[in-house]
């Protein structure tokens, strides 16, 4: 069980967090022309990389915050972790 | 009963308390110390099992969790549990245990027959046999084969013993109390770590128990016995025994099972009979220590023939003798320890050692005990069927390939060793990348992946001087880091016997002419001939030689067998050790209850149950309860001898003439406030809701992105900045997250708070054409006329001195209204409204007649809102904004989505108006057409229409659009039905919805 840091509440363990994917998606803007392609990427294509990944999670049975987190989808090593609006540099 | 192999005086039982228990229907006698394994070894029985494969008698090999043999059921206060190890169970007054894997019984085993057809037997024989004819599998030879192999039976019986959960942290946890655990806890705790220490014995001290040491002027044992004392007062640091830390998972989480109550004869009141710890350490010791590896030979299951190490376990702890005619066979000084015991207690072994020459203190002492030692010689075969009786024994050359002349000689038991092994396994499950260590021939942790760190024996270091000095050093370090204290301990002095190099021998040749069986598994019956088949057929990679022979895949998982199976595959394919490598190593490392994983997550702790305020109410009128995700809701109130269909027909016809009241409680709601909450909601939401007034209702739908409906509902303006959304039951929670992920990540600059309030309100629905003067009754004070309170209107209410919110809105079709109050009053509610009811006829009704009155009007609801529809499949495109943008509206140019012959619902009734729809049940053209029969469409839903007294159902159509009128059948082939329908408009009742409105 992976123990992950919520930059809000310090850390937990997994079973408090539900998985919400890739966190470099960008959603297209409203109201904004959007070819098939740009849309099939944004709704369906992922990369499923192997190596470090930026990905989401909430703190759902905690503070319900989404939460950036920084994880080699190899070895589940977590590198950081960051507030939905902190940048990640 | 005496206990014929038990010595005088020795060992670490207690002599005073003697039970009785039984093995296979005769009772014995045992002291309180005793395992089950030792307490029948003191009475002379050898003969325990069968083998898995062969049937072949089977003894007991080990003296603990390494034992591939002794697995045995056991029964214990009226419970039976199989697959318990006769090494590890303790003996308790009145215990029962029966022999597994034979019948009718272990010493007359039909089975048995198949070691005289192991000829026709190999390896892979599941795969290559039982393959024709192909009826024969699942009639005769499958259910042959279950009755004949299997390791017990598991009771069907609901399992009356208590299994908790505990979550731990600790900064350092040490996985076994041997030398290495003992000096590692104790100077971490002197350093003030949190510590945990687990041992799965119910002794602590590991080999120092059997080892003839001395640790600082006291025997070994005692030592570990003033470390053990000490630590149990120290409050930093917590000492388990019978605690198997069984798995080693991801971030340092470790889960351990505690054997609480399985010693004893019943669970004591208020304890668990297991709990299972999961600990996060902050650093990891594994001392697990080394288990001893046995020398192949002909016949070497023979019972009888056991390690070593475990013969010199039965003495030295149990008292016991495991033979009078004791053959020790060994590679290494391991041997010599054994047989100086034996004759330290006036028993005279035969030293047979494989080793031309060796020198050693230890082997000096056996020379000056005088016991009898033959260098250069090996075990070639055991003889005796259901006992070792004698053993042929040979010279063999330096090169160890030429046999000398066989002789035979009486013994009574063959205690093997050759050479020990490191237990790595919580090491590799770390993800540890172990190596070959040559000196050892045995793999060792390498590389650490995670805080762990392994020493001692389960790190190949077998001299317990190094193991002190290097445990002593890693258990101040690792606490150092974490508590800064430094509190030097000084180093006791180690007076141990030097041992010589071991002899890299593993396996003895078959002599001219004999075709003895060398067992490599001993659990699964896996031979050398059988890997020499498998390698012979092709297999190359050893996970796949493990998987065609099975070999270590039993439920001791290859503890005695790995690495003599490696050194074959070697040997045969010319590689060394390590370039073949080991199979991977998953927890669980031994057998763990699987109540212990489950918890207290059974029956109806499985899962939360919520109730609504109004629930003793329910419960008072007879209602009947269904599950509805984690809550209970009432699916019919029971009157007389009524049954669900009667029910629910009644409830649902007293709602289209009179007035019912339904418990809509668990509908989720989430309160949305704040300046842009109507900006949030027209995103979120198909519709438009920019120009929604205050105190007005409307219906959404909201999508994922990929456009399919996700949810469905009414959203209320209560003031300017505040809305009530509802979402369905079910979804609620899902619906919150996608908010809170739409104003947290996408749109944060949305000034928007989301909070679920689905508990904070109690909700009753009021429905049906005398709803109103119902209403009106219960709020004198209100103008609920058709112009006070309009269809979709809103306002809030005085009930009787309670703070209500009253909605006009309907789920029934009929002219309802939903009534809220704060949940502390929603029984007050629920009576003022049966109470002031009445005089109206009002009835109660449940999900059952909910659903009825749901289904004839067309509504749609949880089953077409199944994840694969879109707006238009539900005939909801009317509410799909072609001007403004929102979640998922870019997904509905798909052109699956917009193709003229999508999917839609639609109505179905049954040509004779008479036989129910199964829900599931597909719609096809032609009932005749030949299998796989064209799927046009699916039953979502079917109820009996109270309207038309007849049945009446929803479907999912292809085309459904262009279907109107046109004759299908429904097909079920699990309730074997042929339904001929004509598919209908889905708005049976009221299609005009002028009844809401009214």
């Amino acid at each position: 069980m992976l123990y992950i840091n919520c930059p809000h509440c310090g850390m937990r363990s997994q079973n408090e967090f539900s998985y919400g994917g890739d966190a470099s998606v960008i959603r297209p803007e409203l109201n904004k022309e959007v070819s098939d392609q740009e849309w099939d990427n944004f709704v369906y294509n992922r990369k499923s990389l192997r190596g470090k990944h930026l990905e989401l999670w909430q703190h759902i049975s905690g503070c319900r915050q989404w939460i950036k987190v920084e994880r080699d989808t190899a070895t589940h090593e977590i590198f950081r972790t960051f507030k939905s609006d902190e940048e990640v540099a | 009963m005496t206990q014929a192999f038990r010595i005088e005086n020795g060992g670490l039982i207690n002599r005073d308390k003697k039970l009785s228990f039984k093995f296979n229907g005769k009772t014995y006698l045992g002291y309180e110390g005793d395992t089950l394994a030792s307490a029948l070894l003191a009475n002379g029985v050898h003969l325990v099992g069968r083998s898995f494969k062969y049937h072949r008698p089977r003894g007991f090999f080990g003296a603990g969790v390494d034992e591939p043999y002794a697995v045995v059921q056991l029964f214990r206060n009226g419970e039976t549990e199989p697959n318990i190890k006769a090494t590890e169970q303790e003996l308790f007054e009145g215990l029962e245990a029966k022999s597994v894997n034979c019948w009718p019984s272990v010493n007359f085993d039909i089975g048995a027959i198949n070691n005289f057809l192991k000829i026709f037997l190999p390896a892979g024989f599941y795969y290559k046999t039982f393959m024709w004819p192909k009826s024969f599998w699942y009639r005769i030879y499958e259910p042959f084969i279950r009755k004949a192999a299997g390791l017990g039976v598991a009771s069907t019986k609901h399992d009356k013993e208590r299994y908790e959960h505990k979550y731990e942290y600790c900064d350092l946890l040490i996985a076994g109390s041997g030398p290495s655990g003992l000096a590692g806890a104790y100077a971490a705790a002197k350093n003030g770590a949190k510590v945990i220490l687990a041992e799965d014995k119910p002794r602590f001290g590991g080999s120092l128990l059997t080892n003839d040491v001395n640790i600082g002027n006291q025997s070994g044992k005692d030592w570990a016995e003033g470390i053990i004392a000490e630590l149990k007062t120290m409050p930093n640091v917590v000492v388990k025994n019978r605690s198997q830390i069984f798995g080693y998972y991801d971030h340092n989480m470790l889960v351990m099972s505690e054997k609480v109550s399985d010693h004893l004869p019943s669970t004591k009141k208020y304890n668990p009979n297991k709990r299972l710890w999961y600990i996060r350490a902050k650093e990891v010791l594994i001392s697990s220590g080394s288990i001893e590896r046995p020398i192949v030979f002909g016949n070497n299951d023979t019972p009888g023939v056991m390690l070593s190490s475990a013969a010199k376990e039965y003495l030295k702890v149990y008292g016991v003798l495991v033979g009078r005619t004791p053959l020790v066979f060994t590679n290494n000084d391991s041997g010599y320890e054994t047989a100086i015991e034996f004759k330290k207690h006036g028993v005279d072994p035969v030293v047979l050692d494989s080793r031309k020459n060796p020198e050693s203190e230890i082997i000096d002492e056996a020379k000056n005990l005088g016991i009898n030692i033959k260098n250069s010689y090996v075990v070639v075969a055991a003889q005796g069927y259901k006992k070792v009786k004698s053993a042929d024994i040979a010279s063999i050359t330096e090169d160890k390939k030429q046999l000398g002349k066989i002789e035979n000689i009486k013994c009574d038991c063959i205690c093997v060793s050759g050479f020990w092994t490191p237990t790595i396994h919580l090491a590799s499950q770390s993800g540890n990348k172990t190596k070959f260590k040559e000196e050892i021939d045995a793999f060792v942790p390498g590389q650490s992946k995670q805080n762990e760190i392994t020493l001692g024996a389960a790190n190949g270091v077998f001299t317990l001087e190094e193991t002190l000095k290097t445990s002593f050093k890693a258990g101040s370090e690792l606490s150092k880091k974490i508590t800064e204290n430094d509190n030097e301990i000084a180093i006791p002095n180690v007076v141990e016997k030097k041992s010589s190099q071991h002899d890299k021998f593993w396996c003895v040749p078959l002599p001219k002419g004999k075709n003895y069986k060398r067992f490599l598994d001993f659990q699964n019956d896996v031979a050398v001939s059988d890997i020499e088949i498998a390698l012979r057929e092709g297999y190359r990679s050893i996970e796949h030689v493990k998987r065609y022979t099975t070999l270590g895949m039993a439920t001791d998982q290859g503890k005695t067998s790995n690495l003599n199976g490696l050194q074959l595959v070697s040997e045969i394919e010319n590689k060394v050790v390590p370039a073949v490598g080991h199979t991977t190593f998953r927890p669980p490392y031994t057998p763990v209850s699987i109540g212990a994983i489950v918890g207290r997550e059974v029956g109806k702790h499985s899962k939360p149950t919520r109730k609504s305020p109004m629930h003793s109410w329910h419960e008072k009128n007879n209602a009947v309860f269904v599950d509805a995700g984690v809550w209970l809701r009432p699916r019919y109130y029971k009157r007389g001898n009524e049954n669900l269909f009667e029910a629910s027909k009644r409830e649902a016809k007293n709602v289209r003439t009179n007035v019912g009241v339904c418990d809509v409680t668990t509908l989720g709601k989430i309160d949305v406030k704040g300046p842009d909450a109507a900006e949030l909601l027209n995103r979120v939401y198909t519709n438009a809701w920019l120009k929604l007034p205050v105190g007005k209702a409307r219906y959404g739908v909201m999508l994922r992105e990929d456009g399919i409906v996700m949810d469905d509902g009414t959203t209320t303006r209560i003031s300017e900045n505040h809305y009530h959304m509802t979402t369905t039951t079910a979804q609620a929670a899902n619906v919150l997250s996608h908010l809170e992920y739409y104003l947290q990540l996408v749109w944060p600059e949305l000034n928007v708070n989301v909070v679920s309030t689905t508990e904070q309100w109690a909700g009753a629905a009021i429905a049906g054409p005398k709803s109103r003067d119902l209403l009106q009754k219960l709020f004198p004070n209100s103008d609920v006329s058709n112009e006070g309170l309009p269809f979709m209107g809103y306002m809030e209410g005085d009930l009787s001195g309670v703070k209500a919110r009253i909605f006009r809105i309907s789920f029934s079709g009929e002219l309802a209204y939903e009534v809220n109050v704060e949940s502390d009053f929603g029984n007050f509610m629920w009576e003022k409204i049966m109470g002031v009811g009445e005089e109206f006829n009002i009835q109660p009704y449940g999900t059952e007649a909910l659903s009825t009155l749901r289904i004839e009007m067309g509504h749609v609801a949880g089953s077409e809102l199944d994840g694969r529809t879109i707006p238009f499949d539900n005939a909801l495109e009317g509410l799909v904004s072609k001007k403004k943008d929102f979640i998922g509206k870019r997904s509905l140019q798909r052109s699956a989505f917009i193709a003229e012959d999508r999917q839609r619902i639609v109505g179905v009734v049954p040509l004779d108006k008479q036989t129910s729809i199964p829900e599931g049940s597909h719609l096809v053209k032609d009932d005749k057409a030949p299998l796989p029969n064209p799927k046009l469409g699916h039953i979502s839903a079917s109820c009996w229409s109270v309207e038309y007294d007849n049945p009446f159902s929803l479907a999912i159509l292809k085309d459904g659009k262009n279907m109107i009128g046109q004759k299908l059948f429904a097909m079920s082939p699990l309730k074997n039905k042929v339904i001929p329908v004509e598919i209908v408009s889905s708005h049976y009742v009221d299609p005009k919805g002028e009844r809401v409105r009214s």
